[in-house]
């Protein structure tokens, strides 16, 4: 018989299963992991450094660019950090709508991770269906914003600017038949509000397409079940939060347990897994993407019945409209003031926390009664996932590491900052 | 309000006078400890029945060398100037500097022993509450603080990146390495003093076919000036405690 010897595999920074730029450096025995180190800091951009020379405002983009796949959520907890220490009330209708894009964000996330979870262990399919459906909610990003991706549309004292009341249509080409812009435009006749409950009418169906290709399928339990199980109690003590926590068994959700924004107000449930497994995980995501989908539907309710503003109306903090500029010196001056100063916060320090897709996502912010941070402090949960790798991949086959990434859904715009 | 209330006199009663500071503000409890006492606090934090603070969700390093010290003082307007291009009395440009302006390189030299913080965010899921404790390290050239690693394991990457950033040396972590930055960087980037374009820049010279590291070709510039200004409209706004949102 070969004897096997310890040997070191140096996993990544380029490995398409390595999400991104994680270099894993595994001590191997034969196909077993003995021990996992990885390797973090190549995407890193020193964000926080980087918002402790700019004006408040001028960081919201920055936040976009730590999780790329769920874009809004980090922009709202930064404007939450800095919404608690001026003491801002946001308009009610700027509420729902951060709430209801935090949820179409859950879902472009989850849609993501699922997906390239499955294309890793090797389910291509399911990958292509998800990506059909990130599109269409990439463009009520764009239709928003005016961005698909990096939105920067939450602000403080709200929302950048009001749904638009037309959704825009696709546009006639040479490249695309008359049936097919008609069919494409379908949906897209009145406003973005009746797109998104277009959408979310469908939806519910569509999961159940992903979970007729995963959920019984022999080979993704085969990889799944029983692999990188978390004891609740070393969830707790590895800093695990999001669907890593409620993967173990332990019911915890921000939304529901510290509630901000409106979410008292509304209807849903938290699901939870019991054995704490990879498999056990991704039906909490599912079960996830449902659960907003239900949210987002009661936001669409409220936001049809209910005009008003989207933005708080303090000058000091937010700029006053064009139209007021034009005869009002004291709105001229504010406007000049917050484009080239900006607002100074008072000083203090605030801990704000929102259950981003993949766990709790923390901005600390030190104000030292300045225009712009004195420190920000992004406490990205892949961080603290990504730190439980070893634990979790030890004694496990190398395959089963590239199932472990995936389940800790790991970006690294976020573990670097 | 309640709760913060009872948490605040568990904590008095708990530690009394291991608290160097206790305070609550926007709708958050703080509390300051002693290095020498922190392991002992935490325990406590972790296992008492009134406290069982399970999660340590996120430990950080702070610099304070420039704490409240704006770029562009107004009230010196008449004498100083509005100019955005004031270089500091040695003539070092407060550009090149990053953020830290006016005070300068000189300043961060004294040895306060209240520069450098770590500072923890506790999550209890039992109590539903959250608890921020900071400890600053006695000595500003060689910060050292005791590391909590046993006793949340989650502080071991964190106290890996406090130590990456700041420099903080954390006594009793079982592999403090560098984690964010390069492979074989010098320095410590988020302290104050470390200038905001860095100090080298790495790039491929083709006659000596290979990758180099040079000091930086980039000249610094700031924007948007810091300007701290005294708000009277958060005069009595800040100990209130009262959060309006979420």
């Amino acid at each position: 018989m070969a004897e096997f010897r310890n040997y070191t595999l140096n996993f990544g920074p380029q490995h398409p299963a390595a999400h991104g730029v994680l270099r894993l450096v595994l001590e191997m025995e034969g196909e077993v992991v003995r021990r996992a180190d990885p390797h973090v800091g190549l995407l890193h951009r020193a964000t926080e450094k980087l918002a402790e020379s700019k004006p408040f405002n001028q960081s919201i983009p920055y936040m976009d660019r730590l999780d790329y796949v769920s874009m809004m959520c980090n922009e709202h907890a930064y404007v939450m950090a800095i919404e608690r220490l001026l003491g801002l009330e946001v308009p009610i209708r700027a509420q729902y709508i951060r709430v209801m894009f935090d949820e179409i964000t859950r879902i472009l996330n989850h849609l993501m991770n699922v997906g390239t979870h499955a294309l890793d262990v090797g389910a291509m399919a399911v990958m292509l269906y998800m990506f059909r459906e990130r599109e269409e909610l990439m463009d009520v990003y764009e239709a928003v914003s005016g961005a698909r991706m990096h939105a920067a549309y939450y602000r403080v004292g709200g929302v950048y600017r009001d749904l638009p009341n037309r959704m825009p249509q696709y546009q006639p080409s040479k490249y695309r038949s008359e049936a097919d812009l008609k069919r494409l435009n379908e949906a897209r006749q009145g406003s973005l509000l009746d797109f998104i409950e277009d959408f979310f009418d469908r939806f519910p169906k569509l999961i159940d397409e992903y979970e007729t290709l995963l959920t019984d399928n022999r080979i993704w339990k085969q990889r799944l079940v029983g692999v990188g199980v978390v004891s609740p109690e070393r969830a707790l003590q590895m800093g695990m939060s999001g669907p890593m926590l409620r993967g173990s068994g332990i019911e915890w959700d921000l939304r529901k347990k510290q509630p901000y924004e409106v979410y008292d107000r509304l209807d849903f449930d938290i699901p939870v897994g019991v054995n704490g497994d990879c498999y056990d995980r991704y039906l909490v995501r599912i079960n996830e993407m449902r659960q907003s989908t239900r949210i987002i539907k009661q936001c669409v309710q409220w936001l049809r019945e209910n005009p008003g503003p989207v933005m708080a109306d303090n000058h000091k903090v937010t700029p006053p409209s064009r139209e007021q500029m034009k005869d009002d010196m004291e709105s001229l001056i504010h406007h000049f003031k917050l484009f080239t100063e900006g607002y100074s916060v008072p000083p203090g320090e605030v801990y704000a926390a929102i259950e981003h897709p993949k766990g709790e996502f923390g901005i600390y912010l030190v104000s030292d009664g300045a225009n712009k941070p004195y420190r920000v402090k992004i406490r990205a949960s892949g961080f603290a996932h990504l730190s439980a790798m070893d634990e979790m991949a030890r004694g496990h086959m190398l395959a089963d590491v590239v199932a472990i990434i995936g389940t800790q859904d790991i970006v690294f715009g976020e573990i670097d900052r | 309000m309640e709760e913060l209330k009872k948490l605040q006199e568990q904590l008095a009663s708990a530690f009394g006078d291991r608290l160097v500071e206790l305070q609550v503000a926007f709708g958050e409890v703080q509390i300051e400890v002693k290095p020498a006492d922190l392991r002992d606090v935490m325990f406590e934090l972790r296992d008492r029945e009134e406290f069982r603070f399970e999660q340590m969700m996120d430990l950080c390093g702070v610099d304070y060398a420039a704490y409240g010290k704006g770029e562009w003082i107004t009230e010196e307007a008449s004498f100083r100037g509005f100019s955005r291009g004031v270089n500091a009395e040695d003539g070092v440009n407060f550009g090149r500097l990053g953020i830290t302006g006016v005070y300068g390189v000189h300043n961060v030299r004294t040895n306060t022993g209240r520069r450098f913080a770590s500072v923890v965010q506790l999550l209890s899921l039992t109590h539903n509450r959250r608890l921020r404790v900071k400890t600053y390290a006695e000595d500003d050239d060689f910060p050292v603080i005791d590391s909590i690693t046993d006793i949340w394991n989650s502080a071991n990457w964190f106290e890996r990146e406090a130590f990456d950033l700041f420099g903080i040396i954390y006594e009793g972590h079982p592999d403090l390495r560098r984690i964010l930055t390069d492979y074989g960087f010098v320095g410590h980037p988020f302290r104050k003093d470390f200038p905001l374009i860095g100090n080298v820049e790495v790039r491929y010279d083709p006659d000596r076919e290979r990758v180099i590291y040079q000091p930086v070709t980039i000249k610094p510039r700031v924007l948007v000036p810091r300007v701290v200004r005294r708000d009277n409209r958060y005069e009595g706004l800040k100990p209130s405690g009262e959060s309006t949102n979420g």
